[in-house]
C-alpha cells in the first residue's frame, strides 16, 4: 500500500497529521471499546413506553376483521394501532410505495406488522399482542418465484391495478420488474441457435443463490418523541436519514419538518436498514400516546424486521472458441423479491447490467427477473444483485475452462475487460481496470504450506469442522479456486444521490479547528474517521470535531452502494475547499500576498497560511481571531442513465470496482466439511484513504461472502422462515474465517474525489464464488447451489420435507 | 416471585429486588441503566452480553440475576482504572479491531477473561489437557474467542489485538 508523503513547506516545522492516506483512530473507538457507545437500544428516557408489533401469521391470508378490545384492558397498556389508526398515507416504499404501514385487506407475507401496541413494560406488550384478534381466512402462498415471473395463470400478490406502474420496468403480473439486455447479434434480432452456432465450445450451468440475512448484530431499535409542535424526533439506527424522514412524514400527515431525525449509534446495516422497520410505528405510538415510545426487536423479530438478499435462479450459456475466446452468452435471472419491492427494481439493474461479469462477450442475451411473492421481502444487501449474478457467472467460467481443459486463470484473462472496454449495456469502464494484472497477481500471492507439513496435522483446530470433525483427518482433501466480481459503485439509472456537507473553521482556545456536518450514517465503514482525515488534509487543521448525523443538515444520501467515502467525502472535501477559498480572500483581504497572488501557490497546513514562495505567512489563528468561517455544499456524482426498457443499453452507472479473491480450502470429502485455509484478495481502490480501515472492511466483506458460500441460507419454506435464529441460521466464527492476504492496488478514477473508489462492496462479490470454486476443484462435484451444504459434497440427496 | 439482591456491578454496589426470571444482561441494562454489554440475540448464540462474573467470562443472557447475589460484575466499561484503558481495550483500538463496534464491549470482555483463563493453564476444547502452559498462538486465540461473533467481520484485527494485548500483560 502506498502512502501519502508531503513534503513540508519552507519554515514549516510539521505538517498536518492524520490526513487521507494515514490511519488516524477512529473517533468513536474508545466508547466503542468501553461500550458507552450509545447504540439506538441503548437509548433510554424517564417515563418511555415500549413498543411491540403484532405479526401476521401467515404467508397470505385476507384479513377479516381485528379486535384489539381485549388488548387495551390489559393494565399498563397505553395504545394499540391497526391501520385504521395510521394518520396520514397507509402505504410507504423506498422505491415505490407499496407496503402497508400496518396490514389492510391482506398480509402477504409471514411476519408483516398488523397492530402495534405501548405498554409501560416490554413484558407487558407482549401480553397485549397475545390478547389482540384477527381473524384471516388463509389464501394460497405464492411461493415459487419462477412460476411468478413466467406463468401468466400464477396468482397475483397484489391485486390489478393496486400499484403505481413503471412503464420503464416492464411491469406485468407479479414482475416487479423485467430488464432484458441484447447487444450484438441478439440486438438484430438472432436466435440461440443462430448464434450457438458461432461457437466451438458451449457449456450451459444452473445455479441458484439462497436467501442471505445481513444478520447485524444489533437489532432493529429506536425511540420517537413526542415533540411540543405536535411533531416527533426520532432516535434511530438506519443507513439514510432522509429518506427515511421522505417515507415517515406522509404516513404521519405531517410536513417532513416536523419529523427529525437523529442517527442513534449503529450495530451494522449491510443494507438491511436501507427500508423502514419500525420507524412509522414508534412516532405513531408517541404522537398517540404523548409519551416517547421505543422498540427494539429481538433476534427472532429481526429476521422478520428487514429485508433480505434476494435468492435467485440462473441460467446461463456460455459459448467461446478452442483457444477460449468468449463468442456469446445468455442469461436468465429471476430475484425473488418477496411481498413488497423495497430495492428490487434497483436490484434487477445491477444483476441484469452486471450479468456477464468483466469479460469482453459480442453477442449477450439477458433476462432478468424481479418478482413479486409471499415470501419473506427482500432487498439491499452489501453486493446488491451483483453477488447473485457474480455467482452464475464465475461458475460458469470454470465451466467452461474445464471444458476446454484451460486454466481458470488463463481463460479469465483472456477474456478479461479494461479500461476502455464496454460492459454489455454499452457502457465504457472509462477508469483503470488492471484485471489481467490483478488475476496475475492473485495467482503469484504465496500459498499456504501443504497439510503434510503442518507439525500436527490431526489437531482438531487444523480440521474441517475443528472440534465437531471426528475423524483424524482421512478424507481431507484441498483444492483452489479464483473469484473475480464487477460492481457499480454509487447510485444508477439516473439517480441523483448527492451528499451535503457543512464545514466550520474557527478558533477554539486560541487554536483552529474544524466541524464537520453531515447527515451521512456511521455504520461502522469508519466515515467518520474519513471525514475528519479529509477536513485535516484540506484545511491544514488537525482539531476536527465530527457533528452527530440528523435532518438539520441535507442529505447526505445512503451508507450503501460503496458511495459514502466518494460522495459524503466529496461533499467535505467541497465544503472544505470553500472554506480554504475565503481563508485565502481574507489573506488578500489583509494585504499579506500582492493583489493577483494566485490561489495555487496558497496553502493551509500545521494550523497556518503557507505560500510556495514566501513560507508561512500567518496562523490561521492570528487571521481569524474571532471570526468563523463556514460554508455548506453540494457533491453530485456525474450523472448516469436508466436502461432501456428493450434493449438494457445505457450508461446506467457511475463508477466500477473490482476485487480478485483466491481461496484455499480443506474439504473433508466424507463429512461434508469445508474449512477455508486461506482467502486472499486483490482489490483496485483509486486512492486508500485509511489502509487500516480499508483492511477491515476487505475482510468483512469477504468473510460475508464466505458465509454465503458455505453455511447462510435462511430456509423459507411455503413462505415460513425455518431458521430465525444465530443456532439455525449460522453466520462465520473467527474460526471460520481464515488470514488473509491483501493487496491493495491504486489506480486513480479521474471522475472521483482523491481518485478513490469505493471499497466495502466488491470483496463481497468474489470471495462466494472463489471458495465454492476451491471445492468443486477438491470434490469434483458440480456445486451449482451457494451455500454448498454438506450433503452437496458427500452427494446425497437433501432430506425432504 | 421477586427477589431482592445485591449486586456489586463496576465496583459499585445496588440492591435490587428483581423478578426471579430476570436475566443478569437485563438487570444491568434495564434495571441499572449498564447497557456496555449489548444484547444479540438473548440466547447465548452471540456473546455481545458477554461479561465477567466473579472473574470469569460469561453471557449474561444465560445467567438469571438471581444467581448473581452477592457476585462482582464487571462489563466493558468497568475494565478500565483510573480513566485509562484496559490494555485489551486499548489494543482494539490500536489494531481497529472492530467495526460497528456492537459485538466490541462482549468482545474485550471475553479476551480479558480469556487471557486469564490461559494465565491459570486452562485447556481449551481443542487444547490437549495435559499441557502445563498453553500456547496462545494465532490458532489457539481463534479457538478461544470463538464464542463471541463478530458480523462485520473484524476477526483478522481481533486476532491481532488480543495477541498485542497478550504481549502488554506479559
Ligand atoms: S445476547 Fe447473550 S449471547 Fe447473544
Ligand atoms: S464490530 Fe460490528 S459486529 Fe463486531
Amino acid at each position: 500500500m502506498a502512502s501519502t508523503s508531503t513534503r513540508a513547506p519552507v519554515g514549516l516545522s510539521s505538517v498536518t497529521r492524520d490526513g487521507i492516506g494515514a490511519s488516524p483512530r477512529r473517533p468513536d473507538g474508545t466508547l466503542k471499546v468501553t461500550g458507552e457507545f450509545a447504540y439506538s437500544s441503548d437509548m433510554w428516557m424517564e417515563d418511555m413506553l415500549w413498543g411491540a408489533t403484532l405479526r401476521s401469521p401467515h404467508p397470505h391470508a385476507e384479513i377479516l376483521g381485528i379486535d384489539v378490545s381485549g388488548a387495551l384492558r390489559l393494565p399498563g397498556v397505553y395504545a394499540v394501532l391497526t391501520h385504521e389508526d395510521v394518520p396520514g398515507e397507509k402505504r410507504y416504499g423506498l422505491e415505490y410505495r407499496d407496503q402497508p404501514v400496518l396490514a389492510f385487506g391482506k398480509v402477504r407475507y409471514k411476519g408483516e406488522p398488523v397492530a402495534i401496541v405501548a405498554a409501560d413494560h416490554p413484558e407487558t406488550a407482549r401480553r397485549a399482542l397475545e390478547r389482540i384478534k384477527v381473524d384471516y381466512r388463509v389464501l394460497e402462498p405464492v411461493s415459487d418465484a419462477r412460476r411468478a415471473a413466467l406463468d401468466p395463470d400464477c396468482p397475483l400478490v397484489h391485486e390489478e391495478g393496486s400499484l403505481p406502474l413503471h412503464e420503464e420496468h416492464n411491469q406485468r403480473g407479479n414482475r416487479v420488474r423485467y430488464q432484458p439486455i441484447r447487444t450484438g447479434a441478439f440486438a438484430d434480432g438472432a436466435s440461440v441457435e443462430e448464434v450457438r452456432a458461432l461457437a466451438d465450445v458451449v457449456v450451459t450451468g444452473e445455479y441458484e443463490v439462497g436467501m442471505q440475512d445481513q444478520a447485524f448484530l444489533g437489532p432493529e431499535s429506536g425511540l420517537a418523541v413526542p415533540a411540543e409542535d405536535g411533531g416527533v424526533d426520532l432516535y434511530i439506527a438506519t443507513q439514510w436519514l432522509h429518506v427515511d424522514q421522505r417515507q415517515i412524514a406522509p404516513c404521519l400527515g405531517l410536513p417532513a419538518d416536523k419529523v427529525r431525525l437523529t442517527l442513534a449509534g449503529v450495530g451494522g446495516a449491510f443494507g438491511a436498514r436501507e427500508d423502514l422497520s419500525m420507524q412509522i410505528h414508534a412516532c405513531m405510538l408517541a404522537l398517540h400516546t404523548g409519551k416517547p415510545v421505543k422498540f427494539v426487536y429481538n433476534r427472532e423479530e429481526s429476521f422478520f424486521g428487514h429485508v433480505h438478499r434476494h435468492p435467485a435462479t440462473m441460467r446461463y450459456e456460455h459459448g467461446a472458441k478452442r483457444d477460449g475466446t468468449l463468442v456469446y452468452a445468455t442469461m436468465e435471472i429471476v430475484l425473488d423479491g418477496g411481498a413488497y419491492a423495497s430495492a428490487t427494481p434497483a436490484v434487477v439493474g445491477v444483476a441484469s447490467s452486471l450479468g456477464i461479469g468483466p469479460y469482453e462477450v459480442p453477442h449477450v442475451s439477458v433476462d432478468a427477473y424481479g418478482v413479486y411473492t409471499t415470501n419473506p421481502p427482500c432487498g439491499a444487501m452489501r453486493g446488491f444483485g451483483a453477488v447473485q449474478a457474480c455467482f452464475g457467472y464465475e461458475s460458469q467460467m470454470d465451466r467452461l475452462a474445464a471444458e476446454l481443459g484451460m486454466d481458470p486463470v488463463d481463460l479469465r484473462i483472456k477474456n478479461a475487460v479494461s479500461q476502455g472496454s464496454r460492459i454489455i449495456t454499452g457502457q465504457e469502464i472509462d477508469m483503470p481496470m488492471p484485471m489481467a494484472e490483478m488475476l496475475r497477481r492473485a495467482r503469484e500471492m504465496p500459498l499456504p504450506p501443504d497439510r503434510s507439513s503442518l507439525p500436527a496435522p490431526s489437531d482438531p483446530r487444523t480440521l474441517p469442522g475443528g472440534v465437531a470433525n471426528t475423524s483424524h483427518g482421512e478424507g481431507i482433501v484441498r483444492g483452489i479456486g479464483y473469484g473475480v466480481g464487477l460492481k457499480n459503485l454509487c447510485f444508477s439509472e439516473g439517480f441523483d444521490d448527492y451528499s451535503t456537507a457543512r464545514v466550520r473553521l474557527e478558533v477554539v482556545g486560541g487554536e483552529p479547528a474544524v466541524t464537520v456536518h453531515t447527515a451521512a450514517a456511521e455504520v461502522g465503514q469508519g466515515l467518520v474517521t474519513v471525514k475528519g482525515q479529509i477536513a485535516r488534509t484540506e484545511l491544514g487543521v488537525e482539531r476536527v470535531t465530527i457533528l452527530p448525523s440528523d435532518t438539520r443538515v441535507g442529505s447526505a444520501g445512503s451508507s450503501s452502494a460503496s458511495r459514502q467515502s466518494y460522495m459524503t467525502g466529496g461533499a467535505v472535501k467541497t465544503a472544505c475547499e470553500a472554506v480554504r477559498e475565503r481563508v485565502f480572500a481574507l489573506v488578500r483581504e489583509r494585504g499579506l500576498v500582492e493583489d493577483g497572488h494566485p490561489d495555487a501557490l496558497l496553502s493551509l497546513s500545521g494550523g497556518k497560511v503557507v505560500s510556495a514562495a514566501e513560507g508561512v505567512l500567518i496562523s490561521l489563528a492570528d487571521l481569524l481571531g474571532g471570526e468563523a468561517i463556514e460554508e455548506t455544499r453540494e457533491y453530485h456524482h456525474r450523472p448516469t442513465q436508466m436502461l432501456d426498457p428493450s434493449r438494457g443499453q445505457g450508461s446506467s452507472h457511475t463508477q466500477f470496482g473490482m476485487c480478485v479473491h483466491r481461496a484455499v480450502v480443506d474439504v473433508d470429502v466424507e463429512l461434508g466439511l469445508v474449512k477455508v485455509v486461506a482467502l486472499d484478495a486483490v482489490q483496485d481502490v483509486g486512492k486508500v484513504m485509511h489502509p487500516q480501515q480499508l483492511a477491515g472492511q476487505i475482510q468483512g466483506a469477504s468473510a460475508q461472502g464466505l458465509g454465503l458460500a458455505l453455511m447462510e441460507e435462511i430456509q423459507v419454506h411455503d413462505g415460513v422462515i425455518r431458521n430465525p435464529s444465530f443456532t439455525d441460521y449460522l453466520i462465520p466464527t473467527i474460526l471460520d474465517t481464515p488470514p488473509m492476504r491483501i493487496d491493495v492496488l491504486e489506480h486513480p478514477d479521474p471522475h472521483a474525489p482523491y481518485g478513490l473508489r469505493g471499497a466495502g462492496e466488491p470483496p463481497t462479490l468474489s470471495s462466494t464464488p472463489a471458495i465454492v470454486a476451491a471445492v468443486r476443484n477438491a470434490t469434483g462435484r458440480p456445486l451449482t447451489h451457494a451455500p454448498v451444504r454438506p450433503e452437496d459434497i458427500v452427494g446425497i440427496d437433501p432430506p425432504q420435507g | 416471585m421477586e427477589s431482592d439482591i445485591i449486586l456489586r456491578v463496576n465496583g459499585r454496589e445496588w440492591p435490587l429486588r428483581v423478578d426471579t426470571r430476570t436475566t443478569l444482561l437485563d438487570a444491568l441494562r434495564e434495571r441499572l441503566g449498564v447497557t456496555s454489554p449489548k444484547k444479540g440475540c438473548d440466547h447465548g448464540q452471540c456473546g455481545a452480553c458477554t461479561v465477567l462474573l466473579d472473574g470469569r467470562r460469561i453471557n449474561g443472557c444465560l445467567v438469571l440475576a438471581v444467581a448473581c447475589d452477592g457476585s462482582e460484575v464487571v462489563t466493558a466499561e468497568g475494565l478500565g482504572t483510573d480513566g485509562e484503558l484496559h490494555p485489551v481495550q486499548q489494543a482494539f483500538v490500536d489494531h481497529d479491531g472492530f467495526q460497528c463496534g456492537y459485538c466490541t464491549p462482549g468482545q474485550v470482555c471475553s479476551a480479558v477473561g480469556m487471557l486469564e483463563e490461559v494465565a491459570a493453564g486452562w485447556p481449551s476444547a481443542a487444547g490437549r489437557p495435559v499441557a502445563d502452559t498453553p500456547v496462545l498462538d494465532d490458532a489457539e486465540i481463534r479457538e478461544r474467542m470463538s464464542g463471541n461473533l463478530c458480523r462485520c467481520g473484524a476477526y483478522a484485527n481481533i486476532v491481532t489485538a488480543v495477541r498485542a494485548a497478550k504481549e502488554v500483560s506479559r
